[in-house]
């Protein structure tokens, strides 16, 4: 558990997000401090994706404050925040006229300025890390899913963010692929990386997870230590959608 | 190699036909045939040039006209409406007749009748080839976008590396037949005085009384360029298929 007098390295205060009428996020606010493991889980439609792709400005929030380390999240911040913060997807979006090795360096090279052989070695020790050093020259659709999916997350690690956020990394795989994506990601977690992951594999969660943040109808419902939260529910909503998702 | 007998339908109607034709005008074997034979063929030059200089300008307009097309915001977006439907509506031999007669006149500018023919063919082109650009960097699914973001590309190196590759493959069949759109309206710039194939043939044409042979040389000209370039956006296709498996 990080330390709790340490300031938070990402604060959401009262953050709303609006798709037309529909109102995704109402009146969000929460903390993650360096280095706290932080799963969101709800239903679908829940808000738990727009939540974190706030965090990184996929969706533009119309309310609220989002600093990250520090900086206030605005237009003119964009760079200096996606610099800081990693994202990895549910549909892996690897480039696919790419081969591993380039759509490892292209962000280290364009957007950091790193030579070819420093990107090639950063690349490198990061598919090592994610345990797929052999097939660095092949196409994505060359590797399996959660290959392509480790590839992803080598791909954020890459570029060195201090915060990782994973939106459902696993519910596009097979079921036999899950463990070894949740392997490299429980890895990432006890290296002391901040992470904020949405995702179902409540086993994960029990696992890594500092803070469980349950979500429902675009409100954080329960947030909490996993196995407080776990044992005693608080509100019903989370009760009933932990009953669905682990006797399913 | 099916595309050869193409040509076939053609030889018979050259030689079956209840025409009189003439073919001694062209006959390579006699120094007249053959140096109208040289006369017609000598406007494949100016043919090529003209068409590949102006798709490659057509191609680079259309991007530039493409991308406000994408923007979020209205007014870029007016910009690239705009340009479409005024370009599309003037026909291309309105166009090149008002480059090479009206630009002059209120600009100043005095092109020669080759780029006068390449700015008119490209920009009548432009206006479709943005169209094509549009629909293909739409095609490519959003994700690619979030994941260049993710990883702090700006929006040059998102377009130049991640984007518009994908773009490209989808979208070559169709600059291709773009191209071959292009060679055959380059015909229009003989009406300026452009010496390519069709000028080339006109020429012959009144000179020898020999319409019916000219013309239909001129056709066989036309089939062969087209059918090159055909064979090389295929081979394009076929090589960018093969890279990406």
């Amino acid at each position: 558990m990080p330390d709790a007098d340490t300031a938070p390295l990402i604060s959401m205060q009262g953050v709303s997000k609006f798709f037309d009428e529909f109102q995704a996020l109402k009146d969000v606010s929460l903390c993650v401090k360096e280095g706290e493991r932080v799963v969101v889980c709800g239903p679908s439609g829940s808000g738990k994706s727009t939540l974190i792709r706030c965090i990184n400005r996929l969706e533009a929030h119309e309310a609220g404050d989002i600093v990250v380390d520090g900086v206030t999240l605005s237009d003119k911040t964009l760079d200096h925040i996606r610099g800081t913060v990693g994202m990895v997807f549910q549909q892996f979006n690897l480039f696919p006229h790419l081969t591993v090795l380039e759509n490892l360096t292209l962000g280290p090279r364009r957007a950091l300025g790193l030579s070819e052989e420093e990107a090639e070695a950063r690349a490198m020790l990061y598919l090592e890390r994610v345990r797929i050093p052999d097939q660095a020259n092949k196409l994505p659709r060359q590797l399996s899913g959660g290959q392509q999916q480790r590839v992803a997350i080598a791909r954020s690690l890459c570029m060195e963010p201090r915060i990782l956020l994973f939106d459902e990394p696993t519910s596009a795989l097979d079921p036999e692929m899950i463990a070894e994506v949740l392997d490299v990601m429980v890895e990432l977690a006890r290296s002391g990386m901040t992470m904020i992951v949405v995702t179902h594999e409540m086993g994960f969660a029990r696992k890594v997870a500092d803070t469980m943040v349950f979500m429902d109808k675009g409100e954080i419902v329960e947030i909490g230590p996993p196995e407080q939260v776990f044992k005693a529910p608080k509100s019903a909503r989370f009760a009933t959608f932990l009953n669905q998702i682990l006797n399913h | 190699m099916n595309r050869i007998f193409l040509l076939v339908p053609l030889l018979l109607l050259t030689g079956c036909g209840g025409a009189n034709w003439g073919w001694y005008i062209i006959d390579p074997t006699t120094t007249t045939g053959w140096n109208n034979l040289k006369f017609l063929a000598s406007g494949a030059y100016w043919t090529i040039a003209l068409s590949l200089t102006a798709i490659c300008f057509s191609v680079v307009i259309g991007l530039l006209i493409a991308l406000p097309g994408l923007s979020k915001h209205r007014g870029w977006r007016g910009v690239n409406r705009t340009y479409v439907e005024l370009v599309r509506a003037v026909p291309i031999l309105v166009l090149i007749l008002w480059v090479w007669y009206g630009l002059p006149v209120v600009s100043g500018i005095n092109l020669t009748i080759f780029w006068a023919g390449v700015l008119a063919l490209a920009l009548s082109d432009s206006a479709f080839q943005a169209e094509i650009f549009r629909a293909g960097i739409q095609s490519v699914a959003r994700g690619q976008y979030e994941a260049a973001q993710s990883i702090s590309l700006n929006y040059r190196d998102t377009m130049r590396y991640v984007i518009l590759p994908q773009a490209i493959r989808r979208i070559l069949p169709a600059l291709g037949n773009q191209f071959v759109y292009m060679i055959k309206m380059s015909s229009l710039v003989s009406v300026i005085g452009m010496q390519e194939l069709t000028r080339k043939a006109n020429e012959l044409s009144v000179s020898v009384y020999r319409p019916l042979e000219i013309y239909t040389i001129l056709v066989v000209e036309y089939l062969i360029l087209i059918l090159i370039v055909s064979a090389g956006v295929r081979w394009l296709e076929r090589k960018m298929q093969a890279a990406e498996q």
